[in-house]
């Protein structure tokens, strides 16, 4: 059988999902369910007065209406930080109380104030506006860079601010700038995002009466998680009393990793009314309550010698976390920032000093590459102003820099077990017709045009974690994970994982590796996750993780699956365990030529018997049945790197920048599926470009989201790329046996510098994300105004 | 959504009958029912006039063509004989929104609704429309009254939009990248007697731009508009595009429009 790793097999899931027949968590309904409908403050900051419900409660269809007294009354926990950073002066983080309807404030728009339950989603959504607020009006703290200056949020937390942590070594960093011929800053923005999953978050929560178990559909990338975190900390029933199912889920990118207020909300009354309770996000609450990302404002410096060697790096950042502390909201800018933010860089001395502080805006969490797109949005422009500035070759400087031994000890805290930098650096030159840019402005100069090249050389720790180093640097959690490889008695297979597919093709490529370590035909082979009540614990899928953990954990739970196979063969052929070889789904005694096929022995497991004589194909003490389950936990983290260049065409009339070129050479390691990975790569460059030159989650000064819709939150669209160009180099992953790095958030890490570098090359001016049109225009007529009277 | 009456016409005369100051006419529906499903508007009464077959179709002479009020984009954008007479209108339909849009919407509805960045509005000051109605016939410069108003009465239904045929014209826009409504539309037309320069989106109402109107008059040719002055004052500014940024758009569409004609 050929080997299906590294073939384009096409997708198993596209069938169901785009013929409509997927089902996601607003297609559950429940016999007798609730409908609730939120009801959220219209203010970014302002204490509460006085809740009135009764009105509400007498409206027509009305069940029940909760407020956050209620929540308090039985005692729900709140809503977690699940990453505890320290400050540099050894404090803790200091993070503020997050019930799930609010007590006594609130804190951005959108935060949950109380939940009408109706018998229909109109009667809720009518008593909602009858629930009476008092509130008092406090003066909202909105921007990050001055946040630690303004008004005092929480009445513990000073300067507004979460903590103040340090990576790295300040006096190293300052002898490093003492010793440089030249110091290259800047200052920079990086635009805070919203989400945007193509599927609006949801939860449907059935309570059994009769069981006294809750069972919550919810659109999660981690229903384990969702379940600990319900039971552990919000306390609304135990684990064995909560089951969470996440369906199909359309896109998370982050925002969906970890439950909000409103699954706790919804679980919590399904029981308090022993009915179901259903509540889908509209759109607007999409953009106001989902968390938010990046939204970063850092001034960073690098010292260089004139040959242009990287001495040292600082890099000072205020994160904004919004409201409160999410979930991953403090490790996102700390330990995946931090240490990425020397780039792919050999540095010797750097550091990076992170203030995280809380505003009056939704709170803000991993999105999509979380960390290390700022990272390397910092470092790469950086380097491309440092080769600017010392009158070389932007590609040349970073040559200069790349370290060429693996592995290799990056400055801040990885070891980065494999790669080729330049390998990536020089095909992507040489496919992008780097060399050829010149002619290419020409012609565009011709039209009218400014045409500009940018580079990006990066790389990423993901292949989230080995456990016992993310708990030492924090972590509330484990990050390991889970499979469990299910022969049925007639020779197919489940395999469960614990990880959760939600776009990212995990029912064909974890199958794919399924049918090549077990020699199944793929079609017999069923992935299943989702479900906490079906497979194992797991971590869920982020972090560009679920291939390198969770399909480990898969080959893992085969291996064991072949040894006990092994063993049941040797006895059916009368052989010693010892000749026994697997191979293409058949154990195979090569010296008398007998075999097994994988199929017969499970169905022997499953049926150890022979009619009409007492013999068993099972050796003596092997227990019957063929089911495996392994636990993996990396020893390390994966570093997929690679090399962008991206070309814009930018009209000085109207500031409008078109990408027109677009090239990308990434190291992921083994391919599992070339097709699906190029759909990720595709996926990631588009949601950078759309940071780059569209996104902008724009609050007012007052803390009122102006972008809450699509009418003028801009989403990148078709029309605005070009084809990409795409191609690979292999340096395989020495931390997993199947050598895979991850490739989700790549495209989204890589392509904002690149694109940036690409318009300030073709306008010759430091410009801040996105580029939207009226700011090149800008621009450009500053140049030419400065062109002017230079001439 | 707040529950409603919902009548389907038989006739001008019926619908006309039905409205009160609690009512609307649905054509398209492309603006009415999400303003109805946002609760941004509720109505006593929701009179569907899309049933009523006179209001529908195009009719094309060598001077003028004549679209009737609840044809949609799409018929606009395809028709072969608006094509040929006057490329620029079709032109326009085809740009309007979405497919979903142009397949609902109606030009009716759009002029009827005026819209600060919606496109037909253009057309008809570009292309000396004449607004015919149940009651009379309205000269485009006078129909759009600002920002979501028109000089429509109570009662009144729009019948027909009468486009006067031009020597030459040519509709440009710079789309907002989020709504992909117009941040600014130039509709150039070129008659026997003058050129007109229609904007929409930089104001809260289409205007005729008089500066490029008279510059263009004298001399139909995009250089000509370099040193045209174009204030900025009383133009939109958001988070999209400032005054100024529009007022740059206008210049330059306009120039866009004229090189296409």
């Amino acid at each position: 059988m050929a080997s299906l790793v590294g073939s384009r097999v096409e997708r198993k899931e596209d069938k169901k999902l785009l013929t409509g027949r997927g089902k996601y968590t607003a297609d559950v309904n429940f016999v007798n369910q609730t409908f609730a409908y939120f009801v959220r403050s219209p203010h970014a900051r302002a204490q509460i007065k006085k809740v009135d419900t009764s009105k509400a409660m007498k409206a027509p269809g009305v069940v029940a209406v909760l407020t956050g007294a209620d929540i308090a009354n039985d005692k729900i926990g709140g809503l977690i930080a699940g990453w505890r950073i320290k400050s540099e002066d050894g404090s803790d983080m200091k993070v503020p109380a997050h019930p799930p309807l609010a007590n006594d404030t609130v804190n951005y728009v959108g935060d949950h104030v109380a939940v009408v339950i109706a018998e229909s989603l109109d009667e809720a959504r009518n008593a909602a506006d009858l629930v009476k607020v008092d509130y008092k009006i406090l003066k909202a703290v909105v921007d990050t860079k001055n946040a630690m200056n303004s008004d005092q949020i929480y009445k513990d937390i000073p300067k507004n601010l979460c903590f103040d942590w340090l990576l790295g070594d300040r006096a190293k960093v300052k002898e490093a700038f003492e010793n440089a011929d030249k110091i290259i800053k800047i200052d920079l923005i990086n635009n805070r995002l919203v989400p945007n999953a193509m599927e609006p978050r949801a939860a449907n929560a059935e309570y059994n009466p009769s069981t006294e178990e809750i069972t919550l559909y919810t659109t999660s990338q981690n229903p384990h998680l969702a379940r600990i975190i319900i039971s552990a900390f919000n306390g609304v029933a135990p684990e064995n009393k909560l089951r969470v199912i996440a369906p199909d889920v359309g896109g998370g990118f982050g925002s969906k990793i970890y439950p909000y207020a409103e699954e706790v909300v919804c679980s919590w009354a399904a029981k308090k009314i022993e009915r179901a309770v259903k509540w889908v996000a509209d759109r607007t609450e999409s953009f106001l309550s989902d968390c938010h990302g990046r939204d970063h404002v850092t001034h960073a410096e690098l010292a260089v010698k004139n040959d242009g060697t990287f001495l040292g790096f600082k890099n000072e950042t205020i994160a904004n976390i919004g409201a409160y502390a999410s979930v991953f909201a403090t490790v996102t800018p700390t330990y995946l920032f931090g240490p990425c933010a020397t780039g792919v860089y050999k540095m010797p001395a750097a550091y990076s000093n992170v203030k995280a502080v809380f505003t009056n805006t939704a709170p803000v969490d991993a999105y999509r590459g979380a960390g290390r797109p700022e990272a390397t949005y910092t470092i790469e422009t950086l380097v491309e102003k440092a080769a600017r500035e010392l009158g070389m070759d932007p590609a040349e400087i970073r040559m200069k820099n790349f370290p060429t031994q693996f592995p290799f000890q990056q400055t801040l805290v990885h070891s980065v077990d494999s790669g080729d930098y330049v390998a990536s650096l020089n095909k992507v030159m040489e496919v992008a017709d780097y060399k050829g840019f010149e002619k290419r402005k020409r012609e565009s100069e011709s039209k009218g045009k400014l045409r500009g090249i940018g580079l990006c050389s990066y790389f990423e720790a993901c292949g989230i974690a080995p456990s016992p180093v993310v708990m030492m640097l924090g972590c509330g959690i484990g990050l390991w994970e889970s499979a469990e490889v299910r022969f049925n008695p007639t020779g197919n297979v489940t395999v469960f994982t614990g990880s959760h597919s939600h776009g990212q093709g995990h029912e064909t490529t974890f199958a794919q590796i399924a049918a090549d370590q077990l020699g199944v035909p793929i079609e017999n082979i069923e992935i299943s996750h989702g479900d906490t009540d079906k497979g194992p614990f797991g971590y869920g899928t982020y972090g560009s993780r679920s291939l390198t953990v969770g399909g480990t954990a898969i080959v893992k739970a085969c291996d064991k699956i072949i040894a006990k196979g092994k063993r049941v063969a040797a006895k059916m052929l009368e052989e010693s365990p010892d000749d026994v070889e697997f191979s293409n789904g058949e154990f195979v005694v090569t010296k008398s030529n007998k075999k097994k096929t994988i199929g017969e022995v499970a169905f022997a497991c499953y049926l150890p018997g022979t009619y009409g004589e007492l013999k068993s194909p099972l050796p003596e003490g092997e227990e019957p049945g063929l089911k495996e389950t392994s636990f993996f936990d990396p020893a390390n983290f994966s570093f997929p790197a690679g090399s962008h260049i991206c070309e814009v065409e930018v009209d000085p009339d109207t500031g409008e920048t078109k990408v027109v070129k677009y090239t990308a050479i990434d190291d992921f390691g083994t391919i599992i599926n070339p097709l699906v990975v190029e759909g990720q790569v595709h996926g990631g460059i588009v949601q950078g470009i759309g940071q780059a030159l569209y996104e902008n989650c724009h609050y007012n000064e007052s803390g009122q989201l102006v972008t809450a819709s699509y009418m003028d939150y801009t989403m990148p669209r078709a029309d605005n790329f070009p084809e990409f160009n795409l191609g690979f180099t292999c340096t395989p992953a020495t931390s997993n046996p199947l050598g895979t790095k991850g490739c989700g958030e790549a495209g989204a890490i890589a392509s904002p510098p690149a694109v940036m570098n690409a318009v300030m090359n073709a306008i010759g001016t430091e410009i801040s994300m996105p580029a939207t049109a009226e700011k090149v225009w800008e621009a450009c007529k500053k140049n030419k105004k400065k062109n002017s009277e230079a001439a | 959504m707040k529950t409603f009456n919902y009548h389907s016409a038989k006739d001008v005369k019926e619908a006309s009958k039905l409205s009160s100051s609690k009512s609307v006419f649905l054509a398209g529906g492309m603006t009415t029912i999400p303003s109805i499903k946002l609760g941004l508007a509720s109505y006593k009464d929701i009179i569907d006039i899309k049933g009523i077959k006179i209001l529908s179709g195009i009719k094309v002479s060598g001077k003028s063509v004549k679209i009737g009020a609840t044809t949609k984009h799409v018929e606009v954008a395809n028709s072969k004989e608006i094509k040929k007479i006057i490329p620029s209108l079709s032109a326009l339909a085809e740009g309007i929104g979405d497919p979903q849009v142009r397949n609902r919407g109606t030009i009716g509805g759009s002029i009827a609704n005026n819209d600060p960045a919606a496109d037909y509005p253009s057309a008809c000051i570009a292309l000396n429309a004449t607004i015919h109605t149940n009651k009379r016939k309205i000269d485009a410069e006078k129909f759009f009254k600002g920002m979501f108003e028109t000089s429509l009465k109570s009662g009144e239904i729009i019948e027909a939009i009468e486009f006067k045929v031009p020597e030459k014209s040519c509709y440009q826009k710079y789309p907002n990248p989020a709504s992909r409504y117009a941040i600014v539309g130039v509709y150039v037309a070129k008659h026997k007697k003058g050129v007109n320069v229609a904007v929409t989106g930089a104001k809260s109402c289409v205007y005729n731009e008089k500066n490029l109107k008279q510059a263009l008059s004298k001399s139909f040719s995009s250089s000509v508009l370099d040193n045209v002055r174009i204030s900025s004052s009383g133009m939109n500014s958001d988070i999209h595009a400032s005054a100024e940024y529009r007022a740059n758009m206008v210049r330059v569409f306009a120039k866009k429009a004229v090189d296409a004609c």
